[in-house]
């Protein structure tokens, strides 16, 4: 193990980065490859007769063209999606620390399962009576997930966590009415992610900002002071943003409760608490799960997700419909019939393809697998946490949960900012953690590693945020100047904003393939 | 149910390395954890947990079941897969929204590699090209295909974008009012809208299909916010959305055109023509599994003059320091992560890898195929209403479909029992007669179509209820022929039907 300082570290992984990308190209656009008359497909030839569109809708509904669309070949298709593949950094090349995010292995067996050809061909209207092995998988999620939170029901139908707040959200709106209630205000710390005041403002909420204390933590007195009648509930995400555990979070849950308020735990940070703590026991009310996140189905370059809710028994009848129910025969059926549901928050039943790879996960781990995950999440965070103190300025210095968080003051005193960290990080092959979230903290690096780091690869991300740190006092503008190993250097996005180009159009395509070919040539 | 062959936990410790426990995707093994307890200058793990508070302290086991090994887990998940029609290989007419089309090999195995499939959101643009890219090429071909000049890089469904249409709608008029919209979009996308309006101000007004199955002209007062139509509607109808979007132009309205089955518009004149200012729906067609209806691939396009308001990220063409070019997520103030409270949207996630599947089945289509792909699905349905026409069904809607219809059956229109209707189930929720029907057909290996009795009103709908009139759509049957089907399997179709409503 080489818990190392500086030396030694050299440009090691830079090298290696910039041999390995010698084999990447600029590849156009797929509109600037293929030729006219090219197929990537085959279609059985026609066994009933032809039919003329304009004979049916009238000449004036049918369109003579399809401009925009390219000429290619299968192998054109294949190659071109598996060269810009290749521009492109996966969990599988390497170690992805980003806080709050969880980028976790995604395990194969996942993609098998969920490709079974019983489950990837179900189609959401058909007889239930055909569809039991769906619903049974859904079920069995539901018990699980209920398990590890501890919270009695459960809703899969939202799509993502953002999905899932609203769907929180609206629940405790709903369950408020229910009550003759209008509560207007919904608190949120001022270190929560941007989804939740956005989540407050789309329920027609008003969204209060609240501070937290020299600890990272909710404020009290801050809480206490906000606390009224009028607010609907506490947004609190447990673990926060800043890696941290809610101490006070008795407290917290007495002070909201007392005021008749709910509580809304973003359940982003689960990874940390697996087994250790369950959010139906420390007071809240309405809980969310991203299935991308704590249970590895894959983040997809940003999707899907999958983002279910988890309630305590009072907010169940709020539950989005239709709900997986168990007849008395035994038999699974999905009941709409709900009349204090908040309604549909999907067009069918959510994410299903999500929920069993999910359900493959928790079975793969069981009662003590899912602690472990959160003990070496944990461990691992910490450890990282312990390397990085003598050459980053932590945030709070005190035990973290599963990510930690430095801010990049120390660096700033030499002109480097925590976005040049993170491009310098490319060159030695890492993906960059969050920067500059949590608000709270100017500059902020959050780094979550997970359990599916090894040692070694957590001591190779130490050694090369430390050779970060001593570059940024050497030789500064190598570190401004990174990422000097990917096949594009800093991309413009203030000029991708100020002149936004959102398509290729077909009259531009010969100035935007000649741009290419020079790169190309 | 299936009952797995389960070992017994062996329960070390938390769980451990255990080669029969759930260890197999830990990075760490027991001297790693040694080493880095020593380095953190902790004793033992439990000391890395003391902020959180003895009293919500989970001292127990989870109850959950005991991890199980791979090829139990297999052997599990294979069962209940078997318990499903799909697996029996039934042959299905189901569309409604979730469509069965063939998904080419490579698509499929494009979009597992990993650069595609583990990577994260390309915040990061210099390690995320692939995807900005794939997404820019995604962009553009949603737009080439609806004439729109703007899309987003993906929303979760065609019921949330029909949703965040309706709040785009309100944004661009600063004000809330009533939206009209068609008995012939998907009651889903309906029922999604009403819910993510819920705490705003507008509400909703059916206008029915007449006849022909085409939505009928209805007044556009000033307070309209927008109308919204579906391309093909609901009933697989093609609408003229020429003359719909004229008479939405005299009015202060936005036109909305949702569309759950875009295919059509490789042959029907595309909504950005017929004056559309959103286009809304689905790419699932394009391919993407069914999946028991997720996840799907919603999308959203909007003219240039109103992209600000878009929802969602967006890929713009820029370039990097050396003046090569490259791409970047653009206009990102419109977004949660900048503007917080002031968001377009609280979306963040989205259904990004699903997107990349459908860019890739549409550029493997291609300019020609993809035409020819819509006329096949549309001569397949021409050819099953045929038949289905010949051997006595009804079908009730006169204007031109694609590749959906909806036939009248001769069965008795009553609901089932009063108690099976009060529990609401949703198998019994479907008419008695028609439930009978389907059921005969399933044994015979088919299922006919998706019956219209099943979308019933929860009573809470402010825009007066799933459809305009209620007593024939319960006799109703929404049949689907794709390019899966030969025309053996039609004839199939009308045979099963034949039998079972003899």
């Amino acid at each position: 193990m080489s818990v190392g300082g500086p030396e030694g570290t050299g440009h090691s992984g830079a090298l290696s980065n910039r041999s390995q990308q010698g084999q990447l190209k600029q590849e156009p656009l797929i509109f600037e490859r293929g030729g006219a008359g090219r197929v990537g497909f085959s279609l059985p030839a026609l066994d009933v007769p032809a039919v003329d569109a304009a004979d049916v809708w009238g000449a004036e509904q049918v369109r003579d063209t399809l401009d925009g669309f390219p000429e290619v070949s299968e192998v054109d298709v294949v190659r071109h999606f598996t060269r810009i593949s290749q521009h492109n950094f996966g969990i599988e090349t390497g170690v992805h620390p980003l806080g709050s995010c969880t980028m976790k292995y995604n395990p194969k067996v996942h993609e098998r399962v969920a490709r079974l050809r019983g489950f990837a061909s179900a189609h959401p209207y058909a007889p239930l009576e055909t569809m039991q092995g769906v619903l049974w998988v859904m079920q069995r999620l539901e018990r699980a997930l209920s398990a590890i939170t501890g919270l009695p029901f459960i809703s899969l139908q939202p799509a993502a966590g953002a999905q899932g707040e609203l769907t929180g959200v609206m629940m405790i709106a709903a369950y408020h009415a229910s009550r003759g209630e209008a509560r207007r205000k919904v608190l949120i710390p001022d270190s929560a992610h941007g989804t939740n005041p956005a989540t407050a403002a789309a329920c027609g909420l008003e969204p209060v900002e609240i501070a937290s204390n020299e600890r990272g933590t909710v404020d009290l007195d801050s809480l206490e002071a906000a606390m009224d009648d009028n607010v609907a509930a506490l947004m609190l995400t447990n673990p926060n943003t800043l890696g941290l555990f809610e101490e006070q979070i008795d407290r917290i849950a007495e002070i909201v409760h007392r005021s008749g308020g709910q509580i809304y735990c973003d359940g982003a940070n689960l990874n940390a608490i697996l087994g250790k703590a369950r959010p139906g026991d420390f007071g809240v009310d309405v809980f969310h799960i991203n299935l991308h996140k704590t249970f590895t189905t894959p983040h997809g370059g940003g999707g899907p997700g999958c983002g279910p809710v988890a309630v305590a028994e009072h907010l169940e009848a709020f539950r989005p419909r239709p709900v997986v129910v168990e007849r008395d025969d035994g038999r699974l059926d999905l009941q709409s019939d709900r009349p204090l549901s908040i309604g549909q928050v999907h067009t069918f039943y959510g994410n299903f393809a999500m929920m069993v790879r999910a359900y493959t996960y928790i079975r793969a781990h069981g009662p003590h697998g899912l602690r472990q995950v959160s003990e070496d999440a944990v461990l691992a965070a910490n450890y990282l946490k312990a390397r990085l103190a003598d050459h980053y300025e932590l945030a709070y210095d005190r035990p973290c949960m599963h990510e930690v968080v430095f801010s990049d003051r120390r660096q700033k005193q030499h002109g480097v900012t925590a976005l040049d960290i993170c491009k310098r990080l490319m060159d030695y092959g890492f993906h960059p953690p969050t920067v500059y979230f949590p608000l709270v903290v100017p500059g902020a690096l959050m780094i979550e590693p997970t359990e599916t780091v090894s040692l070694q690869e957590l001591d190779e991300f130490a050694d090369a945020m430390v050779a970060i740190a001593v570059e940024s006092r050497e030789d500064p503008e190598l570190v401004r100047q990174a990422p000097h190993s990917t096949f594009h250097r800093r991309l413009d996005e203030v000029a991708a904003a100020r002149y936004p180009v959102l398509r290729w159009v077909p009259d531009l395509g010969a100035s935007s393939a000649s741009s290419n070919n020079s790169d190309n040539s | 149910m299936a009952k797995a062959g389960t070992m017994p936990g062996t329960g070390t410790g938390s769980g451990g390395n255990d080669i029969h426990g759930g260890g197999r995707y830990l990075s760490l093994g027991p001297a790693d954890r040694q080493a880095m307890l020593e380095v953190v200058g902790a004793s033992t793990i439990d000391e890395l947990f003391a902020s959180i508070p003895a009293s919500v302290r989970f001292a127990d086991e989870l109850p959950l079941e005991d991890a199980l090994a791979e090829v139990d887990l297999l052997r599990d998940l294979e069962a209940m897969s078997v318990a499903t029609a799909g697996h029996r290989g039934l042959l299905s007419f189901q569309g409604a929204g979730c469509y069965p089309h063939y998904v080419p090999t490579h698509v499929d195995a494009l979009i597992q590699r990993q650069e595609f499939m583990t990577a994260y959101t390309p915040y990061q643009a210099e390690v995320g090209q692939g995807t900005l890219q794939s997404i820019f090429e995604f962009q553009s071909l949603v737009c080439a295909l609806t004439e729109m000049e703007v899309c987003n890089a993906s929303m979760y469904d065609g019921g949330s974008s029909v949703a965040e249409a309706v709040l785009m709608a309100r944004r661009l008029q600063r004000r809330g009012g009533r939206v009209l919209w068609s008995e012939g979009l998907h009651p889903g996308y309906r029922a999604v809208a009403e819910t993510y309006a819920t705490h705003l101000d507008v509400d909703f007004e059916l206008v029915p299909v007449g006849e022909d199955g085409r939505t009928q002209t209805a007044e556009i007062d000033d307070d309209v916010l927008a109308v919204i139509v579906q391309q093909p509607n609901f009933f697989g109808v093609m609408e003229d959305l020429t003359g719909l979007g004229s008479r939405v132009a005299e009015s202060k309205a936005k036109f909305v055109v949702a569309s759950a089955e875009p295919l059509a518009f490789a042959l029907a004149r595309p909504p950005g023509r017929s004056g559309a200012d959103i286009v809304v729906g689905e790419l699932q067609s394009f391919g993407n599994s069914t999946n028991f209806g997720g996840p799907l691939v919603g999308f959203m396009a909007c003219r240039d003059r109103d992209k600000r308001n878009l929802p969602g990220r967006l890929v713009g063409r820029t370039v990097d320091a050396d003046g090569k070019p490259g791409f970047v997520l653009t206009l990102a103030t419109r977004e949660q992560h900048i503007r917080r409270a002031r968001a377009t949207s609280n979306i963040c996630t989205n259904e990004a890898l699903c997107a990349l599947a459908s860019c890739i089945a549409m550029c493997s289509f291609g300019r020609e195929g993809l035409r020819e792909l819509a006329s096949i699905n549309l001569a397949k349905a021409t050819f099953a209403r045929g038949k289905l026409e010949e051997s006595g069904f009804r079908s009730v809607y006169g204007a031109g479909h694609f590749n959906e219809f909806v036939i009248e059956l001769d069965v008795p229109a009553q609901q089932a029992g009063a108690a099976a209707a009060d529990e609401g189930l949703s198998t019994d929720s479907v008419p008695a007669g028609m439930a009978e029907v389907i059921r005969r057909c399933a044994a015979e290996g088919v299922i006919p179509g998706v019956p219209l009795g099943r979308f019933r009103s929860n009573g809470s709908e402010s825009g007066g209820g799933v459809w305009a009139g209620r007593a024939n759509r319960d006799r109703q049957l929404l049949v689907c022929v794709t390019e899966l089907h030969r025309s053996s399997d039609i004839l199939r179709l009308a045979e099963a039907l034949t039998e079972a409503t003899r």
